[in-house]
Parts: C-alpha cells; sequence; structure tokens
C-alpha cells in the first residue's frame, strides 16, 4: 500500500523519467505512461490537418470526413468494426478541429491491441461508402439545425465570427446545413489524402508497462508511410477591435437568453498566458464563476452560470464572458459584466484572492491526472504546446511566481471594456 | 470491513460508508439526504432542489463568501446535485484537508442561515436555471410526459419544480423542509480515497456525533397504480427537429427485474452508462434499435435511459427525426422491434455481451476516486452497496426467458406513453393536446 504524503503531490505526477516519449521513422510523435492502477488505457492523438483546408462552400468536410472514418475500411463495414467494438465495452470516435483532426480510444487492458489495430485501418483506409455519406449527411444536418436553435451556439458562433473575422477561426468546424449538402464522395477522400503521419501526435495512458505499449504503438503506427506534407492554408492575420460590437441573434420561443462578450486573449504560448490565465481564474472561475459570479448570479441573482475563460489557440486566443439571462435582464447582466472588467483593470488584485486562486488551481492538478483519459489528455498538451515533460513537476511554482502586477499588465494587454464584442441570442426585448 | 468498505453507523442515525484508495492523494465525500422531489408535495415543487442552492449560502461559521471560497482555496472541487429520491454534496479536495469537509459539512448540516435576502436574490437564480432547461424542447417533452404518466407519484413533476411554485415559496416553508431534512438520521456519509479508515472514523465522530437526531415521521409518497391505458400527447414549440419520446413505466432498483429491464435496454438502445464520472462513452450503433430505425434513414439517433430509483420511475426512449419525417412511420418500426423481442428469445451471447460492457464501464469508472465514493452512497439510497458490488453478478444471472417474460409484460402499449415534439417557428406553449 502507498504512504499517503500528501505535502508532495509532485511525487505522484507523470514526469521526465515517467513518461517515455519517442519518435516514429514517419515522424509520429508517442508519449506514453503506464498507469498500473487502472484495468484500462486510453489513447488519444492529433493529425496536423482540419477545417482550416476546406473549400469554400463546403465547410465542414474536415468534421464530415472525420466522422466518416468509423463507417467501414478496406477489412472491415460499419457493422464489423462497431461490433467489435461494443461487444467488449470499448470505445474509438474521430473529430475535426481548425487545425488538427483529433481521434480518442479506450478498452480494457485485453482489448488494447484490436483498439489500436482499429484506430490505424479507420485512420489509413477508410472506404466512405456512399450509403453511409448519404446517411451521416443527413443526421449532420439535422444536428445543424438543432445547434441553430440553441441560444448559447448561436451566440459563440457570432461571437468567433465577429472576433476572428476572415481567419478559419471564425468559421464553424461543423459547417452549416447548406455547406454540409455540397459535400460529395470526392470531397471526403480529397480531405482524406491529406491525412499524414508527419507532425502527428499520439498520447497513451493505461495499465500496460511501457515497453508494451511502445511495442505496440510501433507495430501498427511504423508501417504508415509518409507523404507529402500538406501545405499550410493561408491565414489572414487577426484585426485590432477599435471599439465596441453589438449584435443580437433574434431565436423565438426560447425562455432564456444567452450572452457572448469579449475580445482577443493570450495564445497559449504566449509569454503572458499565465497571467492571464490567473487574473481570468480570479475574475470569473474560483468558487462559483469568481467576481462576475459574485456579482451576476450572487448578488444580482440574475444568471444560473456567468463566468469568464480564456481559449488560448496555438496562434492567438479568445478572452470571452459568458451568461444565461431571461431576456429581459441582458442589458443589465452587460452592463455588469463591464463593471467588473472595469474594476478588475484598475487595480492589481488583492494578494490574498491570488493566493486563493493559485492555490486553487496547483491543488487541483491531481484531480485532472486520476484517469487514464485525464494524463492522455495531458500528454497531448505537452506536445502540443511545447510545454516540457517535466511540466507538471513545475507547474506550481509556474503559477506561483505570477505577480499581481505581471496579471495587471497582462489583462490591460488584451481587455478593454469599452471595446468588447457583445453578442446576445433569443428572443427579442 | 466488508468488500474493502467500511460500513456504520453512528448513535444519531448518520450512516457511514468509507473505502481507502491510495493511488493519488485525494479524498471524495459525498453527503447525501434521503430527500427529492419524491418527497414534495403542490405548493412546494422545486423546493428540494432550492434548498440544495441555499445550503451554498452559508453559516455563522462558514459565512456565505467564505463557504464558496473555502473548498476552493485549498484545491478542491465541489458542488451538488438533487435528483428524484435524493439530495447530495460532494468535495474532493486534497488528502490533508478532509477535516475541512468534514467540518463543512457537519456544519451546513445544522446551522444553514436561510437569510431573506439571499433566499430571493437565489430565487431568480433558481427561475433562470428553470428558464434555460425550458430552452430545450427535450426537457419539454420530458416534462409532459412525467405529467402524464404519473397521476399521483410525484415522479409527475420535475427536480427543478414549477414556476408559479418557485414565485411563491417563502422562508418558512424552506427552512421548515431543511429542518426537517437535513438530519444525520437521513444522511449517508461516504468517504472514498487516501486516507486511513481509523483515523478518520475518530474524525467523523467528532464532527458528527453530536448532532442530535430528528425522527422523520414516515411520509406518506402515493403509490402509482398500474397504468391501464396507453397515453398519447403532442407538444408543439420552436425548434428545427421532431423528437419522440417513448416512456414505460419501469422497476424500481432494488428488485430484480431491474436487472433484467438493464440488460433488455442495453440490447435494444445500448449501454446505459450509470456512472457519473468517468464512465460511459460507449456506442449503440449495433444495438437493435439502431440497426433498425437509424441504419434504415427512418430516425437519426435513438437513446434510451433507465434510472435506478427508489420507487418505480420510468424506462425511455428518444427519437430525433429530421423535421420533414413522418413520426408514425417511426413508431411503427420503434414498435416492430419490440414486438421482436417480445416474440423471439434473444441468445446467451447477446446477454453476455451486455454484461461485458457493464464490465468495461464499471472499469473505467473505478479510475476516479470521486465516483467510486459516488457509488457508494447512490447505492445505499435506493438499496445498499451491496447493489453495486453484486451488479455484474445479478445481470449474470438473467436469463434468456426472463428477458422474453418481462418484455412481454413491460412493453404493454397500456403501460407507456408516447409524446412527440413537433417543431414549429410560431410559439405554442400550451398546445399539449
Amino acid at each position: 500500500m502507498m504512504q499517503s504524503n500528501n505535502t508532495n503531490f509532485q511525487n505522484h505526477f507523470p514526469n521526465a523519467s515517467t513518461i517515455r516519449r519517442f519518435q516514429l521513422g514517419n515522424g509520429i510523435t508517442v508519449l506514453a505512461y503506464s498507469n498500473m492502477h487502472s484495468k484500462s488505457l486510453t489513447v488519444i492523438g492529433m493529425l496536423a490537418t482540419g477545417s482550416a483546408w476546406d473549400q469554400a462552400g463546403k465547410l465542414g468536410t474536415a468534421h464530415f470526413t472525420a466522422s466518416m472514418l468509423m463507417r467501414g475500411n478496406e477489412k472491415m463495414t460499419f457493422r464489423e468494426i462497431s461490433d467489435r467494438l461494443e461487444s467488449v465495452g470499448a470505445s474509438l470516435s474521430f473529430s475535426a478541429g481548425t487545425l488538427n483532426t483529433w481521434f480518442q480510444g479506450r478498452s480494457l487492458v485485453k482489448d488494447f491491441p484490436m483498439l489500436l489495430a482499429l484506430l490505424y485501418d479507420n485512420l489509413t483506409s477508410p472506404i466512405f461508402p456512399q450509403e453511409y455519406i448519404t446517411r451521416l449527411r443527413n443526421q449532420l444536418i439535422t444536428s445543424l439545425l438543432i445547434r441553430d436553435q440553441d441560444t448559447q451556439e448561436r451566440a459563440a458562433l457570432e461571437f468567433d465570427k465577429v472576433l476572428f473575422k476572415s481567419h478559419p477561426y471564425a468559421l464553424p468546424v461543423d459547417g452549416y446545413a447548406e455547406t454540409i449538402a455540397n459535400i460529395q464522395r470526392h470531397d471526403l477522400t480529397k480531405h482524406h489524402s491529406m491525412y499524414h503521419p508527419h507532425n502527428a501526435v499520439i498520447a497513451v495512458s493505461g495499465a500496460l508497462p511501457l515497453q508494451d505499449i511502445e511495442s505496440m504503438i510501433k507495430g501498427q503506427f511504423d508501417q504508415w508511410a509518409p507523404k507529402k506534407e500538406s501545405v499550410n492554408p493561408v491565414s489572414t492575420g487577426f484585426e485590432a477591435i477599435i471599439e465596441e460590437t453589438r449584435s443580437h441573434i433574434p431565436i423565438e420561443g426560447k425562455s432564456q437568453s444567452d450572452i457572448q462578450m469579449g475580445t482577443f486573449g493570450p495564445s497559449r504560448a504566449s509569454a503572458d498566458y499565465y497571467a492571464a490565465y490567473l487574473g481570468n481564474h480570479v475574475l470569473g472561475q474560483f468558487g462559483l464563476y469568481g467576481r462576475i459570479g459574485r456579482s451576476v448570479r450572487n448578488k444580482a441573482g440574475l444568471a444560473y452560470y456567468a463566468f469568464s475563460s480564456l481559449n488560448a489557440l496555438p496562434e492567438i486566443g479568445s478572452w470571452e464572458f459568458n451568461a444565461g439571462v431571461n431576456p429581459v435582464n441582458v442589458e443589465k447582466t452587460i452592463t455588469l459584466i463591464k463593471d467588473e472588467i472595469r474594476h478588475y483593470l484598475e487595480e492589481p488584485l488583492q494578494e490574498d484572492e491570488l493566493e486563493d486562486s493559485k492555490s486553487h488551481l496547483i491543488g487541483r492538478l491531481p484531480m485532472s491526472l486520476e484517469s487514464n483519459a485525464g494524463i492522455a489528455n495531458a500528454l497531448l498538451s505537452i506536445e502540443r504546446f511545447h510545454l516540457g515533460l517535466d511540466y507538471f513537476q513545475n507547474y506550481a511554482s509556474l503559477i506561483s511566481s505570477i505577480t499581481p502586477a505581471q496579471i495587471l499588465e497582462a489583462s490591460r494587454r488584451y481587455l478593454d471594456p469599452e471595446k468588447l464584442i457583445i453578442i446576445s441570442a433569443g428572443v427579442e426585448k | 470491513m466488508q468488500n474493502d468498505i467500511s460500513s456504520f453507523q453512528l448513535s444519531n442515525g448518520l450512516q457511514v460508508l468509507l473505502k481507502e484508495i491510495h493511488t493519488v492523494p485525494i479524498v471524495s465525500q459525498w453527503t447525501w439526504y434521503r430527500v427529492g422531489s419524491r418527497n414534495e408535495k403542490a405548493g412546494i415543487r422545486g423546493i428540494s432542489h432550492w434548498v440544495e442552492h441555499l445550503q451554498f449560502k452559508g453559516t455563522e461559521k462558514f459565512p456565505g463568501e467564505k463557504l464558496d471560497q473555502v473548498i476552493s482555496r485549498v484545491g478542491g472541487i465541489w458542488n451538488a446535485m438533487t435528483h428524484l429520491d435524493w439530495t447530495t454534496y460532494y468535495e474532493t479536495l486534497p488528502a490533508n484537508q478532509i477535516d475541512l469537509a468534514l467540518d463543512l459539512e457537519a456544519d451546513r448540516m445544522q446551522h444553514s442561515v436561510f437569510d431573506e435576502d439571499e433566499i430571493n436574490a437565489e430565487r431568480t437564480v433558481v427561475i433562470s436555471e428553470l428558464e434555460g432547461n425550458e430552452n430545450d424542447p427535450l426537457f419539454r417533452l420530458n416534462s409532459a410526459i412525467q405529467s402524464k404518466a404519473f397521476q399521483f407519484h410525484p415522479y409527475s413533476h420535475d427536480v427543478i419544480g414549477t414556476l408559479e411554485d418557485l414565485q411563491h415559496m417563502t422562508r418558512d416553508q424552506l427552512f421548515r423542509y431543511y429542518q426537517d431534512h437535513y438530519n444525520p438520521d437521513n444522511a449517508i456519509l461516504c468517504i472514498a480515497g487516501d486516507f486511513n479508515i481509523t483515523e478518520v472514523t475518530a474524525k467523523i465522530e467528532r464532527y458528527f456525533s453530536s448532532i442530535p437526531p430528528r425522527s422523520i415521521s414516515e411520509e406518506n409518497i402515493p403509490v402509482e397504480p398500474d397504468q391501464t391505458n396507453e397515453n398519447y400527447l403532442e407538444i408543439k414549440g420552436p425548434g428545427d427537429a421532431l423528437y419522440i419520446q417513448i416512456a414505460y413505466h419501469a422497476s424500481q432498483a432494488n428488485h430484480r427485474d431491474f436487472f433484467t429491464l438493464s440488460v433488455l435496454d442495453s440490447l435494444l438502445a445500448g449501454p446505459s452508462p450509470l456512472v457519473m464520472f468517468g464512465g460511459g462513452g460507449i456506442s449503440n450503433r449495433t444495438s437493435r434499435l439502431y440497426q433498425a430505425l437509424v441504419e434504415k434513414d427512418i430516425v437519426v439517433s435513438v437513446s434510451g435511459d433507465v434510472q435506478a430509483t427508489i420507487d418505480p420511475f420510468l424506462h425511455t426512449f428518444i427519437l430525433t427525426l429530421n423535421p420533414t419525417a413522418d413520426p408514425h412511420k417511426a413508431l411503427q418500426a420503434f414498435d416492430k422491434e419490440i414486438e421482436k423481442i417480445k416474440q423471439e428469445k434473444i441468445t446467451r451471447q447477446d446477454i453476455d455481451r451486455a454484461i461485458q460492457q457493464a464490465e468495461a464501464m464499471f472499469a473505467y469508472g473505478s479510475e476516479n476516486i470521486t465516483n467510486q465514493a459516488f457509488w457508494m452512497g447512490y447505492s445505499s439510497i435506493f438499496a445498499s452497496y451491496d447493489w453495486y458490488e453484486n451488479y455484474i453478478q445479478n445481470l449474470r444471472s438473467i436469463t434468456d426467458t426472463d428477458i422474453q417474460t418481462f418484455a412481454q409484460k413491460h412493453f404493454a402499449f397500456h403501460n407507456r406513453t408516447i409524446g412527440i415534439y413537433f417543431p414549429t417557428q410560431e410559439e405554442d406553449h400550451d398546445a399539449i393536446q
């Protein structure tokens, strides 16, 4: 039995001596962690292609392609793939983002070789049966129609559109009903031809020794022949926000309206990322949604949820403020959030307030690393954002070293309450 | 100690379950109260959930704002949930902070302030939560189904309550409800994680043993008589998808039929996760209804749901259709599959498959200490921890004959309520027929 040693959490975290990182000859980077406390394994990963490569008028192609990967490969039909997984309680899924295509699978230990084989076959040799293209298209369009009625989703979509303008981040990865309707089989196969192992990352955590994980990954993925890399699509830059932008998306028959407001935030690689991250935690996360929660929910009683968040992407980020309120309280809530931002930017955070957030962020780290999925996701982030294999060892000192002055300086660099994009969605009031 | 669980009761009636797990230096504490919307009557629909919100507003020792910070600042996560049969509060935090969680829960078991101003501010928060729920067509459809399926039993109402009752409930009603139900003899305390049972037992004694019991009078919860006719309802509302919900009266969790039902549901609509943290995630593409409805382009998705409850609740299926699809064609195809399972015996292989899926989900769920603590209390609400421990074994004991016999009884037309949500751009809240 392991002895309790609560004062030294870091000993339990994956680190440079317990994470095995290696590269395959075809360019795939692998990070593996052995977690013998569990009975299963999780594999997750990403490829370097996504919706940014979608053609005009066919937005959603990357998403459609990823969704089709489970619908049959050169060795097995959709039914056989599903049967293989479901009969043993395993799972496997694929999805697309703006710059990447993602995969995630999970199984009991005994079934992990089968899971890896399916992952490989589905990634490299999908057959895109026309029957399933038609069926999936119908399913995707229905899900987009449902999205159109979701106040939170609609506010978020409009926010991205206004903030990122002509950059691919402005567009929904899953497209629109009319663009999904345009996508044909050759669009999917063409997009799939951009899947290549170079720059791909695979992360595995679970109940096998490291050498077993390594040999299984190599045995399966070494055979993926490298291809010519797809050229990154040309992306425009980002335009600074020079004034407040306000718009409302009318959706009839809704009891609640959603507000999304915000502006640009730091990228994950920015030097001021951690300062902004901590500042945001005080502003709209700590306890029940930080200062914004205290103002909008606790004192004014206007909303069940009201919070802020940082969405840090590889090139840039967004700093977002959300609330769900009765339609008559939309303007009042926007004013309260702007007041809180104004107050936040006036003076440095109080030391005790900052210490609370620091100790929370440091203390909760073990909880995010409890499960294999949590560990595998963390390993992927380490590779994606170049955080270093000792990231979890260094995390506490990284957070502890941030000062109120650094937070204020970073926050003022991004936030201006007079230059926010403000979107609401719901009934007109 | 049994099955690595330590279970005992304090003299004031507090039931305690402890489980040492030393994989990571955290503990998860869950405090369960045997009160939920099942205990509510007309005029106070939603009171259990509202009281749960007010439990975050503070005591003299842990005033509101401090209470909001006290767990977070040590790196803990905490929250609460209210359901049909229970209300529960949990804290998952570094193992060396267990005293804080014990102190806090013992304190708010008896000393919550229920300040009038706080109550009024929270009234609008709860109403906002209700309004958020009402944005979802499936919430509205499910509410209508519950209301139609139960004529007498309080399961007829949503946990969140009714707008009218939320607008009119008073501080006295809320406080009395708190006093009546938040007592050690109506509670279960569960802790899992990195601790020593002997040491934690002493701490529990220290924090909880002085809280006096308050004998709870047996509540007269109406028994729902057997449904005798098929119910049917339609709702029109905003949206761009058509939904069908089919709900059959089901077995309570503490009944052998519940395990038969779990296997049956798994065969028809795929495995239900049953676990809250870290389980689930298995697709249902080989399930009979997916094959018959989705693969035949009749619906775009299908799901099933079975909930473990004290009294018989509902076994539901939800079909999502393209707005131009014919719901009656979907219902016919659904009924055809149901009829098959009533007429034809399933194979042992089918049952074994459902068991393997359940085993995998239990394995995934056990990676998470919070989830393990959850199960100790959750299963104790409607049965005992043995229910959880023996779940797989009970599934194994189900035979093909059990399934067929049960299906013939369970899937009777007169045992179900069908609801259809028709999307329209013209809002019509009262269009329930």
